[in-house]
C-alpha cells in the first residue's frame, strides 16, 4: 500500500495518467456508444472501482472530480464536501469529524498547487452530486450523460481564477 | 454593490456604509415562545439583526425557521441560519420559499457541524448540498425565479444571502480563495468564525483586499467574550474551528478567577475595536452563548450604541 500513498504525493503523475485515460475513453467513445454505455459500464465497474479505490480511496460517486480537487477524492470527506473545506479543520490539520485523518481538503489544496494541468480547477464551483450516477463508472457517466449531470437550472460559474 | 434586492434592513444598513452589529440567539429547548422572546428582546436593543442558529453543534433545539418566524412576526430583523446537515435539496428549497413568505429576509447558508459532535451522534447525516451549492441554489431561486429543476417559481424569495468563513484554520492560503468562491456562488454578506487572532485576521484581510473581495460582499467579524480561562480552553480544544492564541489564554490565566469574566469582556471590546479599524470590515457578529447578559455592555463599551433606527433604513 505504501506505493499508493507515495503516488498520491505525486499528483502531477496522477493527473497525467488521468488525462491519458480520459483521452482514451474519448477516442473510444463511438465504439463504446455502439456497444452500449450500460454494457460497458458493467465491464468497467470492477476495474474502475479497484484501481481508483486503491489509488484514491474512491467511493464510486460516479461523478469524478479528482482533477478538480488535487487528485484527492472529496467523497472521503465525512461531509462529502465538493467545494472546499468546512470551518472545522483542527490546528494539526486533521478533520473535525475524524481526528485520525488529515482533512482531505488540506491535502487537496496542497496537491493542486503542484499540478500543472488541472491545478487551477480547484477554484471552480462544483454542482451538487447527481445521486443517480452513484455506483456507476464515472468515465462512462461522463461520456453518456456528462452534460446533463448538473440540475437543469444550475448555471456553470466561471470560477475564481483571479489567483494570487 | 447593487440595489437592495431583499428589502432587508440589514442589507439597507450595510449599503448605507454604517457599521452593522448582528447577535446570535440560540433557540430554546422549549415549545414556549416566551422563552425565545425573552432571549431575543435584550439582544435586539443592542444589535441590528439576530442570527438564529440551526441546531448548532448538531444539538437539537427549536428550529431556526420556527424561531425566525416567531421573531419576524414580532417585528425583529432576523438572520435564519440554514445548514446542509439535516435536509436534502427538496427540503432546503422549500424552506427558502417558506422563510421568505414568512417575512424572513436574511439567510446564512452553512455546511453545518457534524452529527458526531452533537448529543445524537447516531444520526444519519444528509449533506446532499454543501454550503456553496446551497448559496448558489438560493441565488438561482431569487434571481432566476426557478427551482434547480428549472420549474418556475411565481414569486421568487427575496433574500439577502450570507455565508460563513473561517480565516483561522488550515488550509490558510486557500481560505481567501474559498471566500471568492462563496461570493461567486451568491454570498452578499459574510459572518466569520470567532476572531481571537487579530494578526491572522489582518493577514487574511490583506489578501481579501488584494483580490478586491471586500468590495463584493460585506464582512462581519465574529466576536464573543471568554467567560474564564477554562471556557477558553474548552472553546479551543472542544469546538471545531475555534482558534485562540496562547497569549490570550495566558492573559486569562493570570487574571484572578473572580475577575476573569471582566477580563474576557475587556478582551472582547479590544478585539472589536481592532477589527473595526481593518479596511474592508463592515461590522461585527456577536456570539455570546450563555453570556447574552453582557452583550449590551460590550457593545456600549466598544462605542457602538445606540444602534441606528431601523425605521430610517431602506
Ligand atoms: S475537516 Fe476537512 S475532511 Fe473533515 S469534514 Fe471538514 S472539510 Fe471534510
Amino acid at each position: 500500500m505504501a506505493i499508493f500513498g507515495n503516488l498520491r504525493n505525486h499528483p502531477h503523475w496522477l493527473e497525467t495518467a488521468y488525462q491519458l485515460v480520459e483521452k482514451i475513453f474519448r477516442i473510444a467513445d463511438p465504439l463504446i456508444r455502439r456497444i452500449g454505455y450500460k454494457r460497458v459500464d458493467r465491464w468497467m465497474h470492477l476495474p474502475e472501482k479497484l484501481s481508483k479505490g486503491m489509488l484514491f480511496d474512491c467511493q464510486m460517486c460516479g461523478q469524478c472530480t479528482l482533477h478538480f480537487t488535487g487528485m484527492t477524492c472529496p467523497m472521503t470527506c465525512p461531509k462529502n464536501l465538493r467545494n472546499g473545506p468546512c470551518g472545522g479543520v483542527r490546528s494539526d490539520k486533521t478533520c473535525e469529524v475524524d481526528p485520525e485523518m488529515i482533512c482531505i481538503w488540506v491535502e487537496a489544496y496542497e496537491r493542486s498547487t503542484k499540478m500543472k494541468v488541472y491545478g487551477n480547477e480547484i477554484h471552480l464551483i462544483q454542482p451538487p452530486l447527481n445521486q443517480r450516477f452513484a455506483g456507476k463508472s464515472a468515465f462512462i457517466n461522463e461520456l453518456c450523460c456528462g452534460d446533463n449531470s448538473a440540475p437543469p437550472a444550475w448555471k456553470p460559474t466561471k470560477g475564481t481564477e483571479i489567483l494570487l | 454593490m447593487k440595489e437592495n434586492r431583499s428589502g432587508s434592513t440589514l442589507e439597507g444598513l450595510l449599503k448605507s456604509g454604517q457599521v452593522a452589529v448582528t447577535a446570535e440567539v440560540s433557540p430554546p429547548d422549549s415549545a414556549n415562545p416566551e422563552d425565545l422572546l425573552k432571549a431575543a428582546r435584550e439582544l435586539a436593543i443592542v444589535s441590528d439583526a439576530l442570527n438564529l442558529t440551526d441546531a448548532a453543534g448538531a444539538n437539537c433545539h427549536m428550529s431556526s425557521i420556527g424561531a425566525c418566524a416567531l421573531l419576524a412576526h414580532e417585528g425583529y430583523e432576523v438572520v435564519m441560519q440554514m445548514t446542509c446537515r439535516d435536509r436534502n435539496r427538496i427540503a432546503l428549497q422549500g424552506d427558502l420559499l417558506g422563510a421568505s413568505a414568512i417575512g424572513i429576509k436574511n439567510v446564512l447558508c452553512l455546511t453545518g457541524d457534524d452529527v458526531t459532535i452533537g448529543d445524537q451522534p447516531e444520526t444519519k447525516r444528509v449533506f446532499d448540498f454543501d454550503s456553496i451549492q446551497l448559496l448558489h441554489t438560493a441565488k438561482t431561486m431569487r434571481d432566476e425565479s426557478v427551482f434547480l429543476s428549472g420549474r418556475q417559481i411565481s414569486a421568487s424569495p427575496k433574500l439577502f444571502l450570507g455565508a460563513a468563513v473561517n480565516p483561522f484554520v488550515e488550509p490558510i492560503d486557500f481560505r481567501p480563495l474559498r471566500l471568492a468562491k462563496k461570493i461567486e456562488a451568491g454570498a452578499d454578506f459574510i459572518q466569520t468564525q470567532y476572531c481571537f487572532d487579530i494578526k491572522r485576521f489582518q493577514d487574511y484581510m490583506e489578501t481579501v483586499r488584494r483580490l478586491g473581495l471586500h468590495e463584493k460582499c460585506y464582512i462581519l467579524v465574529g466576536v464573543g467574550p471568554l467567560r474564564s480561562e477554562l471556557a477558553a480552553e474548552f472553546l479551543r480544544t472542544k469546538i471545531p474551528g475555534v482558534v485562540i492564541p496562547d497569549a490570550l489564554v495566558n492573559r486569562m490565566r493570570k487574571t484572578p478567577k473572580k475577575k476573569q469574566r471582566e477580563e474576557g469582556k475587556r478582551i472582547c471590546v479590544e478585539i472589536i475595536q481592532k477589527v473595526l479599524e481593518i479596511k474592508g470590515v463592515a461590522g461585527i457578529h456577536m456570539m455570546a452563548y450563555r453570556q447574552e447578559d453582557i452583550v449590551g455592555e460590550i457593545i456600549e463599551e466598544a462605542d457602538l450604541l445606540p444602534r441606528p433606527d431601523k425605521e430610517m433604513i431602506q
